[in-house]
């Protein structure tokens, strides 16, 4: 709450669609090209060119509208939203206007301790413009990101505070990397964050006038320009001035937004169906078969996790954030059938060494099944834990698997009574003064002496348990 | 052999069995038109390469290698159709120097088939016109009487078809644009029904109403271009994936037992009399030939004028959008670029680069689509098509093929009719509902007016029954009183 | 008649820039066309969808298969201004 005020916050998420090719034409959609190499005569406007959809893109579509609960509608419409600028090549922008392909979703997800819900009014299909460069008195214009397919997920105003709207992006983000519909590459404008904001007198039913706040590209940036914008409108209602409905840009070095330069005119868009595509008919079995191949979402693994392999909450948090950790944690665990000794191994070696070398799971060079076999080996007694860590950071080195790095390097456990109490007596027998004062007492706290000694003349091979029993029995017995 | 009096399925014949070399025919053709374009203005610009590529046609014929229907066969091509290399202006000056880098669907089919492109056709600008007078590159005469039109959009491929300057011309027709000059032409011209003929790479006017089709000179080779460029095509998803007849192959003029209809709404008078007359026999011919006449009725068509051009100009209001000096086309003067703001710079130019019917028909469609009169105009429009639609499938339950005028008179005087826009727009009462509906539809030369200029009489049959009208159109042809006759350019 | 400031005002939407001259003739030409095609008004069209599409035609959808059939020199080949490949406008700030 704020200064007796209400924050109302909904938000427009445009999702690149992670496809090999654009919406409507073959161009290929990869990020570094060169100017306008990638483009066509159609994704350039060139006359008498036609759009034919992509099917990926619709399948991708389908996918996150089920992964947001929403009805995904059997009939939707592409329509042309009609207006004048020079990065959209046509004079139009071919999107979906009253009859979107999803509608009517919601999305579950923590923020702090609570639990928040969000309604999902809808999201529709759309192609991207392309890009306006700014060079001294020109502007340049690139086509290359014309035409690439968006998903643009639109919220109610179910929002309230800062912090609400950026785990809400940061939960869309999250699905859609699971989903694999896209990179969720903030920077790369991969997804693209519009939050419309107004604040209201709590208590108040009606909502306040709104603003929108674009060019916000990380979430932290989603948190900080929401936060700027609701002070800054009551700012304004509290010397008494009036808020106008307005698009303004974050200015993430001035930590402000701006309002964006106006034109006189307002918009009137002339949406009406484009005739160059039929009506998006999509069939039951379509619908179906997408949702049979839809994968598990974090919010239902962390729970599994939870309850099934009995992981903490943290724990589990962190293994399911983005969805191959979640699998390589899986798959590491259904090696070792130890659920705990890989939660713990992958939160701290394997995170520890991917951060360090600013790694994706997927690149790491210690395979989940080398990580469980690994652990397998210290759950047989065939090394010790404290070897265990050398091995694996053998692994890290050479990406071999661990029984071979025990075998070249000798590291197995010594597990043989005699082979440890010959130790033990060299040990022992070098050490005569400690002895002498373990057992009079002199000198207190030796016994962890004698462990390590142990230990480490055994270059840690020796089991620890054995060395335990055979000193406690050699020096107290 | 006259090849330039010739067919288009003798001249094919004639290069595949190398009685004529491809070279050798157009070089005729090519000679011809040059000669006889400065009297016409049908050709806005020449292939350069059609000798060369007649040549190739040659040497691969030589090699004993199969060549397709259209072997060596001189095509002209409207300005709508976009063709790699050469000039593609849509009679607009905001095309003017446009090189599109590809060609339409449709060309690269002919060429694939082994015909020739001549060049390009003139017509009224963006197809907006009935008349060729809108054309930035200047009117096209008619051959048969040089002070009159030659009918529009498709002006320029029916004149030039007519007067024999290439053996076949493609049209494009949204409203009538292939039938109405086929018909002041006295040609035969086909629009075959929305979804036949690939749309990529056609300037578009109104992406739900156009269809590319043949202005040639016999029904036979009507059905033999058609046959060539129709199919889906994967460019295009507005294409039907249905597969194509051999309607050249199929082609019979037995029309023993066919209902014909006529529209009772159509009948109430108002024609010229030498339409009427030509219409009248051609009933009284296919009644000869053991056709049976009967009435049929659209009520709907009575809006078909309005329906069609708020669809049409509301479409194009949008696809005429991407024309603004960005990307290729004409662009206004500006002394200092960097100092220009964006709306100056649109404005200008389009305001420049448009003729002024284009400009008026893209008024009249952003005011149809614009706030508040969406509702009134667009939707409404798109509601009462279905309308007609439906009375169209209610029509041709009860008979094959549908007869009627073309238009309300022959060619007139260039001229004569260019002061008042909506009068203009009536003229095309007997054409337009054949577009809002889908239909195939096409125009056969049958008789001749008293100042001797060609009248034709329109066909038109269900959704993707090409067959029965062209095979009705064949029949009208072998008693026609003007087959054969051309011009006296 | 349309009235000249609709007129002016749809001139602004469309992007063309007319004169005195013409928005007088486009008030009185497309006030006359609009007054005749009005008469669809008198249609009862309750219930009845618009139909864009006349005609039956089999859904297609595109492989996502990318593919690079152009140059960029190609595609900026027309251009009225560019720099390198890329299209030069106005500055649009
Ligand atoms: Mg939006
Ligand atoms: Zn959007």
């Amino acid at each position: 709450m704020y200064r007796g005020y209400e924050a109302v916050i909904g938000i427009e998420i445009h999702v690149q669609l992670n496809t090999d090719s654009k919406m409507f034409c073959a161009d290929s959609t990869l990020f570094n090209a060169g100017d306008n190499e990638n483009t066509s005569p159609v994704s350039v406007g060139m006359p008498g060119t036609l759009p034919v959809v992509n099917k990926k893109a619709i399948e991708f579509a389908i996918k996150t509208g089920l992964a947001l609960e929403c009805e995904i509608r059997k009939k939707s419409v592409f329509s042309r939203k009609n207006y004048f600028y020079p990065d959209l090549p046509k004079g139009y922008q071919i999107s979906q206007y009253d009859q979107p392909i999803c509608e009517h979703g919601t999305i579950t997800f923590k923020v702090g301790d609570k639990t928040k819900t969000v309604s999902i009014t809808r999201a529709h299909l759309e192609e991207d413009a392309g890009k306006s460069i700014h060079q001294g008195e020109f502007t340049m214009i690139n086509y290359n990101r014309a035409g690439i397919p968006l998903l643009e997920i639109v919220t109610g105003p179910d929002m309230r505070t800062p912090q609400e709207a950026a785990d809400y992006g940061r939960t869309i983000r999250q699905i859609v990397r699971y989903l694999g519909v896209c990179d969720g590459n903030l920077e790369e404008g991969s997804m693209r964050c519009d939050c419309n904001v107004s604040v209201r007198k709590v208590g108040v039913e009606k909502f306040g006038t709104r603003t929108e706040l674009k060019n916000i590209n990380s979430f932290r940036f989603v948190e900080k320009a929401i936060e700027y914008e609701i002070e800054r409108q009551i700012d304004m209602l509290e010397r008494g001035e009036k808020i106008t409905q307005e698009t303004r840009l974050w200015d993430p070095d001035k930590n402000k937004t701006f309002a964006m330069r106006t034109k006189e005119d307002a918009h009137d868009y002339r949406y009406f169906p484009d005739p160059d595509l039929k009506p998006l008919v999509v069939s039951e079995e379509l619908i179906r078969r997408i949702r049979s191949e839809l994968p598990e979402l974090p919010i239902a693994k962390k729970t599994r996790f939870v309850s099934a392999h009995g992981l903490p909450e943290y724990d589990a948090e962190v293994l399911t954030s983005e969805k191959d950790l979640a699998d390589y944690y899986e798959m590491t665990a259904k090696i070792c059938l130890n659920h705990k000794a890989a939660s713990n191994w992958i939160m701290t070696e394997v995170l520890r060494e991917l951060n360090s070398n600013n790694l994706e799971v997927k690149a790491s060079p210690v395979k989940a099944a080398q990580l469980g076999q690994l652990i397998a080996l210290i759950d047989k007694g065939t090394i010790s834990g404290k070897i265990a860590k050398v091995v694996f950071m053998e692994m890290w080195k050479t990406s071999k698997d661990p029984e071979v790095i025990v075998k070249e390097k000798g590291l197995i456990q010594i597990s043989d009574p005699l082979t440890i109490e010959k130790i033990v007596d060299e040990v022992l027998a070098a050490n005569a003064q400690q002895v002498e004062d373990h057992k009079s007492g002199k000198k207190k706290n030796l016994f962890g002496f004698f462990v390590g000694a142990v230990l480490k003349a055994s270059k840690g091979q020796a089991n620890p348990e054995l060395v335990n029993e055979i000193l406690q029995k050699k020096l107290n017995g | 052999m006259d090849l330039i009096q010739a067919s288009i399925v003798d001249i094919a014949e004639a290069v595949k069995t190398k009685k004529v070399s491809a070279k050798e025919v157009i070089t005729q053709f090519i000679r011809r038109a040059e000669n006889l374009n400065p009297k016409l203005n049908a050709y806005t610009s020449f292939n350069k390469d059609a000798v060369k590529e007649a040549e190739a046609i040659d040497v691969r014929l030589a090699k004993g290698e199969e060549i397709g229907a259209l072997a060596g066969v001189p095509f002209g091509l409207k300005e709508m159709f976009c063709t790699k290399g050469l000039v593609t202006n849509a009679g607009s000056k905001i095309l003017q120097n446009f090189i599109p880098p590809y060609d339409a669907t449709v060309v690269e089919r002919l060429k694939k088939a082994g015909a020739i492109v001549t060049g390009k056709l003139n017509q009224d600008e963006f197809a907006m016109g009935s008349s060729n007078e809108t054309s930035f590159y200047g009117n096209v005469k008619n051959p048969w009487n040089l002070e009159c039109v030659p009918g529009g959009s498709s002006g320029g491929s029916a004149a030039a078809q007519a007067a024999r300057l290439c053996a076949g011309a493609l049209g494009t027709d949204t409203g009538g644009s292939i039938r109405q000059p086929a018909s002041f032409c006295g040609i035969v011209g086909v629009k075959p029904t929305y979804g036949r003929v690939s749309r990529y790479g056609i300037i578009a006017y109104a992406s739900s109403l156009d269809q590319a089709g043949p202005m040639v000179s016999t029904v036979k080779d009507a059905a033999l271009t058609m046959e060539v460029i129709s199919g889906h095509d994967e460019r295009d998803s507005t294409t039907s994936q249905r597969k194509v007849p051999s309607w050249s192959k199929e082609l019979s003029a037995n029309v023993k037992g066919l209902k014909v209809g006529l529209i009772k709404e159509y009948m109430q008078g108002g024609l010229h009399v030498d339409v009427q007359k030509t219409v009248d026999q051609a009933i009284a011919g296919l009644k000869s030939l053991g056709a049976e006449i009967i009435e049929v009725s659209i009520p709907m068509t009575e809006f078909s004028i309005p329906v069609y051009y708020l669809i049409a100009a509301s479409e194009a209001s949008s696809n005429l959008a991407r024309y603004d000096g960005v990307k290729y086309g004409y662009r206004a003067e500006f002394t200092n670029l960097s100092a220009v703001e964006l709306d100056d710079f649109y404005g200008k130019t389009r305001g420049q680069g448009f003729g002024k019917e284009v400009k008026r028909r893209i008024m009249l469609g952003t005011y149809c689509l614009s706030s508040g009169y969406y509702d009134a105009y667009y939707n409404k429009a798109g509601q009462v098509r279905r309308m007609i639609v439906n009375q169209y499938k209610e029509a041709f339950a009860k008979c094959d093929v549908i007869l009627s005028p073309v238009t309300v008179s022959p060619a007139f005087k260039i001229g004569e009719r260019v002061s008042d826009p909506l009068t203009m727009y009536l003229n095309d009462i007997y054409t337009t509902s054949t577009n809002l509906a889908g239909l195939p539809g096409m125009s056969v030369p049958f008789g001749m007016s008293a100042e001797g200029l060609p009248v034709g009489v329109q066909l038109t049959a269900g959704h993707y029954e090409e067959q029965k009208m062209l095979n009705v159109g064949y029949a009208l042809e072998g008693i026609s009183s003007v087959k054969g006759k051309t011009p006296n350019v | 008649m349309i009235d000249k400031k609709t007129i002016k005002h749809i001139a602004k939407l469309a992007r063309l820039e007319i004169t005195e001259d013409e928005a007088d003739e486009y008030s009185q030409q497309l006030g006359k066309a609009m007054a005749h095609f009005e008469q669809i008004s008198k249609v009862d069209t309750t219930g009845i969808e618009p139909l864009v599409t006349p005609t039956e035609i089999d859904d297609f959808w595109r492989e996502d298969v990318a593919t690079q059939e152009f140059t960029p020199e190609e595609m900026t080949s027309n251009a009225p201004a560019k720099a390198g490949n890329l299209f030069k406008v106005p500055p649009v700030v």
